[in-house]
């Protein structure tokens, strides 16, 4: 930070003959601006830096969508003829418009333009010089956000820029995140009782960086009243920590949980509805995954379609190759669960390679869609990741149409009636060898699904299916076969204890006890948590 | 005299055992005596190989004892071939001694440059070949008697004793694969030097463990065809038909199984052990729950509750496995993979039930 | 009996050199092993090194081949097993009779074939940055050590991001583990208070990272500028940064500089939420020099395809063939001795435009190059060492190695010397 801080006045001292002769220009488009966009086009990130703290004193109206598309990486030169263009990818080319006018381009080949490249240090810059202009920022949200960056990195200038926006600013949010930011400064004030009142004033804040300036008060402090009320406000910050800290975990756990509940519900259908044991269900997971690769590739301008659009399309892809599966090789094998296991291990071999020998054995990327990256900011202790919400709520949702696809639609019924008593369910007339079928590739798409929702958050390779397929069989059987109950409570309950575990021992041993628990809890248990009923339970 | 009886019923057997007893002389034999390039020469590198795949075709006999007799399908058995391997892995380490790249007398190489201080306790008794031979069969007896007791006494059969005993290498696989186990962590044990005395480089010392090998195997197809043929092995075809009723007319069903389950466990620990110094590394990877389905693969392949098929399968699949992989190398899963289905779909007896049903055929004709 | 055994072993084992020399002489090509796994876990990373040697080979044999001959690549797939890693380095070498193997990728492998190679006294060049603390007489590392990747990178961080906590996150495993002990001891030797290291190891293919990646968020906010320096291996990969960007960590607060990460690998990778993350290698694709051009040029030819990436690995066989290839006609024979003879001490350019050259420790000269991750899957350089690092084969940073030196020129030849004791371990 300190390094930061030097840079930033150097660049401040850097402007200041120029800032006034911009003044004495009194220009609409001032001259700063434009050495300092000429400037950026330079190879050395120091000019880079000094570029930047020009264009962001210059006060010129551009100067904010400048460093926003210079931070975005959007910002280009085109090598000709040096002009400054804003550029949005479109395949192997650009589209690119001029930056200044704003006129149309057209587009321009990737070689020929030169990116105006930065660095993680003038990121930094760029986030700190960008809050110091959004805090006059027409949309209060902006200056939200900028006053809580400020936060994170004060130094002198930003201060006197606090005070500032602190006197015309109107909307309240933002009047308390700036009057926080000044408290915290306001910490190190040589008075006690200024110190006391910024104390008071940022007592209830759980943003790190107030717990980091208690702590480093009350590491320094002299003064006795000061120092105790800092640290009951402290302890106050920390007893709310752990409690958010303990509400993270269940989140992660049911996070985890959900997954699990996706990769097993598939299973449980194939392995517990119709008594077959399926190692190629890991693969079926995996064709689901490839289909939203494919999808995506067919449409890479609509990446959020895309994975709307392959929930469908991976049910129907793993669902045929399932049906295909089960009429070309399960049919022949009914009665005989462990031959099935054999023959579908074979299944999982030819699938895996038939997937590297089209796609390479490499991994495929499935990019995430804007909605569905990020976090959903609940506080600044607690956040919940939102692919990991989408997914959760989408098993929730994938389940509950499974339970009552099985519970209310016909197909459901004669699901059932094969699963409890084959031999009665055909004396009723049910046709089951159509609905094994059937029942198979439901299974199967539903593994397909979940391998759409895999692909979000992990690797697309041959092997993703490998990956799952054991945590899927621990959850169908801890569960209880042939129970969608069993799956669900079964699932969640071992990502819970699996990540209210992992802090203390680590991920392994967490792992490695959870499959221990589950060795001896079919001991105790032998038919799982919800144990099934009927003929088929013997 | 039992055991000569048992045998001679056999015959596919013991024509089988005639064929291993003649190779445990001849390939050695052909391989010390005849120089190289010699029409009967046989390489070390052949030699090696065959020896690796009679310590599978051990293992896949194990596997055949409780599938093929006792109805139990082990998904876990290379945990027992696992725990036999890092036994023997211990002991070689062991005899490196000094001559370790740190030179550290006490410690093996993983340890020092992780800057282990002492050798864990675990380690100690591990310098005599006596104690590590003792450990060869003990820590596998040890596990898959604690795991039986437990999963026979509360009576979980079938398709949960399967995925249970999967659960059982996977927690193991995750577990060696810890650096804090001391056992090497993922790179498991390697760079042996000696055993015995005898340099593991030198072609004697192979050819003796070939010759081990084949031996290890002879006795232990004898004694599981002892076993299957005396009251023992009826009663355990028993509990693999119709276990309720055998419970019901007063046997000990957990007993038998138990027993047999335990030995079984001690031969795949032999296998592993016998392993290790041939191929000349031990590493978590035997763990792995794909390589305990690929053992049941193998019997299947072969034919279960023949024994005799489980030898045939390990070294049928394991040999296509080496010469798919050297052939076509982009394309030898498919081959393996179509394999395991049309074996399961069209020889559900395997190849040696295939082979028979031909013969009886014949004889019918 | 046993001196029977003896005589016989001794009689095959010459028996042996002799036929090797022989076919290499009396065959119209000269064999080369290509030993990369082609199927299993790490047929992702290892298939692209086979295709480089075919490319190389092919190259040479376009160039008139080596001593007058033809090149002919022998390609087995040891199909990510590490025992089978052994048999095939076995049955190159004794049934294909080939005179140098390029291959393996992880460190469990090379161990695995290692005795291997010693036994039959043949050549290995091996191609991946590694964890150090070997060094054989059969090995050739074409590689980094750590202290031509790990401690740079480290040292790049202190100096010019100011960096103060660190977080060391790795898969459990040697090159990890190993690295990590480096850093560690690199770092309190700097002045790193131990509370300001956090060590963290996940097991392979872990694709949870919500409670690490909130813990390294935890340890990040405690005021001083943090950094992560992950060894995290391959597929795990994935999942972790996206879960870093998801939870809001980007580069410009809390940086990962990765040393398993390169081209390849964000080739499959939605690189948006990576980008201003570092990674440190020896060569960058980006590198802007004419030979790299070249070797991009005929790579995508020879793979035909346009988007294919070329990485360090790549390099490092690139760097290493060359040099088999320079020391074989500077022996005027392919025999394993002469060429351990010849090979050290022969300089060959690198792609990022100077030239590597093979010390007597059987590693290499490299440039260290820091970039960051840009969005088109690239890197953009950052940082350079000024000059070359010579890669260490035992750590200064490690209590058991600190003492020990490798020079393969007679008459040393000792792989592990110490210099206190003045003894020569590891070997028989």
């Amino acid at each position: 930070m300190n390094t930061v801080l030097q840079f930033i006045i150097t660049g401040l001292l850097f402007c200041l003959p120029i800032l006034s002769t911009s003044v004495a220009f009194g220009a609409t488009q001032s001259a700063e601006f434009e050495q300092g966009v000429q400037l950026l086009a330079s190879k050395s990130f120091t000019e880079k830096e000094q570029a930047i703290h020009m264009i962001g004193n210059s006060g010129d109206p551009l100067a904010i969508k400048t460093l926003q598309a210079v931070y975005a990486g959007k910002l280009f030169f085109v090598k000709k003829d040096k002009t400054l263009v804003y550029g949005e990818p479109d395949g192997s080319t650009y589209s690119v418009t001029d930056f200044i006018s704003g006129e149309d381009l057209g587009l321009i080949k990737k070689r020929k333009l030169k990116k105006i490249t930065i660095n993680n240090k003038l990121r930094g810059v760029l986030k700190s010089v960008l809050a110091g202009l959004n805090l006059q920022h027409p949309d209060p949200k902006q200056r939200l956000a900028a006053a809580e960056e400020i936060l994170t990195g004060l130094n002198p200038e930003l201060i006197t820029l606090l005070k500032k926006s602190l006197l015309t600013e109107q909307d309240p949010e933002v009047r308390e995140a700036l009057t926080s930011a000044l408290a915290v400064a306001g910490l190190h004030h040589q008075d006690p009782q200024q110190r006391l009142a910024s104390l008071a004033l940022i007592a209830g804040n759980l943003n790190p960086v107030v717990k980091n300036a208690i702590q480093a008060l009350i590491e320094k402090e002299n003064d006795p009243i000061v120092l105790k009320k800092a640290e009951a406000a402290l302890k106050v910050i920390e007893a709310k920590s752990t409690w958010y800290a303990r509400l993270e975990t269940l989140f992660f756990g049911l996070s985890l949980g959900s997954v699990l509940v996706l990769a097993a519900i598939g299973l449980a259908i194939t392995f517990g509805v119709i008594g077959v044991i399926n190692m190629a269900h890991g693969e079926l997971i995996m064709l689901g995954a490839y289909t939203t690769y494919v999808l995506q590739q067919l449409m890479p301008n609509y990446i959020g379609l895309a994975l709307a659009l392959s929930i469908p399309a991976a049910f129907c892809v793993s669902g045929l190759t399932g049906i295909l599966i089960e009429k070309s090789v399960i049919r022949f094998l009914y009665g005989r669960p462990l031959e099935t296991l054999l023959a579908t291990f074979g299944i999982s071999l030819v699938l895996q390679q038939t997937v590297r020998s089209i796609f390479s054995p490499l991994n495929r990327s499935v990019a995430t869609p804007d909605w569905m990256s990020g976090s959903l900011v609940i506080n600044p202790l607690l956040s919940l990741t939102t692919n990991r919400v989408t997914i959760f709520l989408f098993a929730m949702i994938v389940f509950a149409g499974l339970f009552v696809l099985l519970k209310k639609s016909s197909l459901g019924l004669n699901v059932r009636a094969v699963a409890q008593n084959r031999n009665m369910a055909r004396a009723m007339g049910v046709k089951a060898a159509r609905v094994d079928a059937l029942t198979f590739g439901l299974g199967s798409g539903i593994a397909g699904i979940a391998g759409v929702a895999l692909s979000q958050l992990t690797n697309v390779g041959p092997n993703l299916g490998q990956a799952y397929i054991i945590d899927s069989f621990m959850v169908v059987v801890f569960g209880g076969v042939g129970n969608l109950w069993g799956t669900l409570v079964g699932g969640l309950s071992l990502g819970i204890a699996n990540k209210f575990l992992e802090p203390w021992i680590g991920a392994v041993l967490a792992k490695i006890i959870i499959l221990i628990f589950i060795i001896l809890f079919i001991q105790k248990r032998p038919q799982g948590l919800f144990p099934q009923k009927g003929r088929a339970a013997e | 005299m039992s055991i000569i009886k048992s045998l001679y019923r056999d015959k596919v057997g013991m024509v089988m055992l005639t064929l291993l007893t003649l190779m445990a002389v001849i390939i050695p034999a052909c391989n010390q005596v005849f120089p190289e390039g010699h029409t009967f020469h046989i390489s070390t590198f052949t030699m090696t190989l065959l020896g690796k795949y009679l310590c599978y075709a051990l293992l896949a006999l194990s596997v055949d004892l409780v599938w093929g007799y006792l109805g139990i399908l082990s998904l876990g058995h290379g945990a027992f071939f696992g725990l036999g391997g890092y036994a023997m892995g211990m002991y070689l380490m062991r005899q490196i001694g000094d001559r370790g790249v740190y030179g550290n007398p006490l410690l093996p190489d993983f340890m020092v440059f992780l800057n282990w201080q002492e050798l864990p306790w675990f380690w100690h008794g591990f310098n005599w070949f006596a104690f590590a031979m003792l450990m060869v069969m003990l820590a596998p007896a040890a596990l898959a008697f604690i795991f039986g007791w437990f999963a026979f006494k509360s009576r979980v059969t079938g398709v949960y004793l399967s995925i249970i005993t999967q659960a059982m290498t996977y927690a193991l696989l995750l577990a060696f694969f810890r650096n804090e186990m001391g056992f090497g962590g993922n790179n498991g044990l390697t760079d042996f030097k000696d055993i015995l005395g005898f340099s593991l480089q030198n072609d004697a010392t192979k050819a003796g463990l070939f010759m081990a090998s084949a031996i290890a195997l002879i006795l232990g197809y004898i004694s599981c065809r002892y076993i299957t043929q005396s009251k023992l092995g009826r009663v355990c075809t028993a509990i693999r038909d119709q276990e309720s009723r055998v419970r019901f007319l007063g046997y000990r069903v957990e007993h038998a199984k138990l027993f047999i389950f335990t030995f079984s466990a001690v031969l795949a620990g032999i296998a592993g052990a016998l392993y290790v110094p041939q191929v000349g590394i031990i590493n978590p990877t035997e763990f792995s729950p794909l390589n305990s389905i690929e053992i049941v693969i193998w019997v299947a392949v072969g034919g279960r509750a023949t024994l005799y098929g489980a030898v045939a399968g390990a070294l049928v699949v394991n040999y296509a496995k080496s010469y798919l992989t050297a052939a076509f190398p982009d394309a030898w899963l498919f081959g393996l993979g179509a394999l395991f289905i049309l074996v399961t779909l069209f020889l559900p007896q395997g190849i040696s039930g295939g082979i028979t049903a031909l013969f009886k055929k014949k004889e019918a004709r | 009996m046993k001196l029977k055994k003896k005589v016989t072993t001794a009689l095959g084992m010459t028996a042996l050199a002799v036929t090797i020399s022989a076919s290499a002489m009396a065959a119209d090509t000269i064999k080369v092993g290509i030993l990369h796994s082609l199927s299993g876990t790490m047929a992702i990373s290892e298939t692209t090194l086979k295709d480089t040697m075919l490319m190389l080979i092919d190259e040479q044999n376009k160039k008139g081949g080596v001593l007058g001959k033809k090149l002919e690549a022998v390609v087995v797939d040891p199909a990510s097993n590490w025992p089978l890693f052994a048999e095939k380095a076995k049955e190159l070498i004794e049934k294909e009779k080939v005179v140098a193997t390029f291959g393996c990728w992880t460190s469990v492998s090379r161990k695995s074939v290692l005795p291997v190679f010693e036994e039959q006294n043949s050549l290995l060049f091996y191609p991946v940055q590694y964890e150090g603390e070997e060094s054989s007489r059969n090995v050739f590392y074409t590689g980094a050590a750590p202290n031509q990747q790990a401690i740079p990178a480290v040292d790049y961080l202190m100096t010019e991001i100011g960096v103060k906590r660190w977080v060391l996150a790795g898969t459990d495993y040697v090159y990890p583990r190993t690295t990590n002990k480096i850093l560690e001891a690199y770092l309190k030797a700097k002045g790193v208070a131990a509370a300001d290291i956090m060590i963290n190891y996940t097991p392979f293919g872990h694709s949870d990272w919500q409670s690490i990646v909130a813990d390294i968020k935890k340890f990040g906010s405690e005021g001083k500028k943090t950094a992560v320096v992950s060894t995290i291996n391959g597929d795990a990969n994935v999942p972790f940064y996206k879960e870093l960007g998801n939870q809001g960590i980007t580069a410009d607060n809390i940086p990962v500089v990765a040393f398993s990460v390169g081209e390849e690998e964000l080739s499959g990778i939605d690189t948006k939420p990576l980008v201003g993350h570092l990674a440190a290698w020896n060569y960058f694709m980006s590198v802007d020099s004419e030979v790299n051009d070249a070797f991009i040029e005929s790579w995508q030819k020879f793979i035909k395809s346009e988007n294919r990436v070329t990485n360090d690995p790549m390099e490092a066989h690139y760097i290493g063939f060359n040099m088999w290839v320079k020391a074989v006609e500077k022996a005027g024979t392919t025999d394993a001795e002469a060429v351990q003879d010849a090979i050290i001490g022969v300089t060959v350019p690198n792609l990022s435009g100077g030239y590597s050259a093979m010390m007597p420790n059987h590693h290499i000269t490299k440039p260290v190059l820091i970039g960051e991750i840009q969005d088109d899957g690239q890197f953009e350089i950052v940082w350079q060492t000024s000059g070359l690092e010579v890669g260490d084969a035992w750590s200064d940073y490690l209590e058991g190695s600190k003492d020990l030196i490798s020079d393969w020129r007679k008459p040393l030849s000792c792989g592990a010397y110490n210099v206190v004791t003045a003894k020569c371990s590891g070997t028989n």
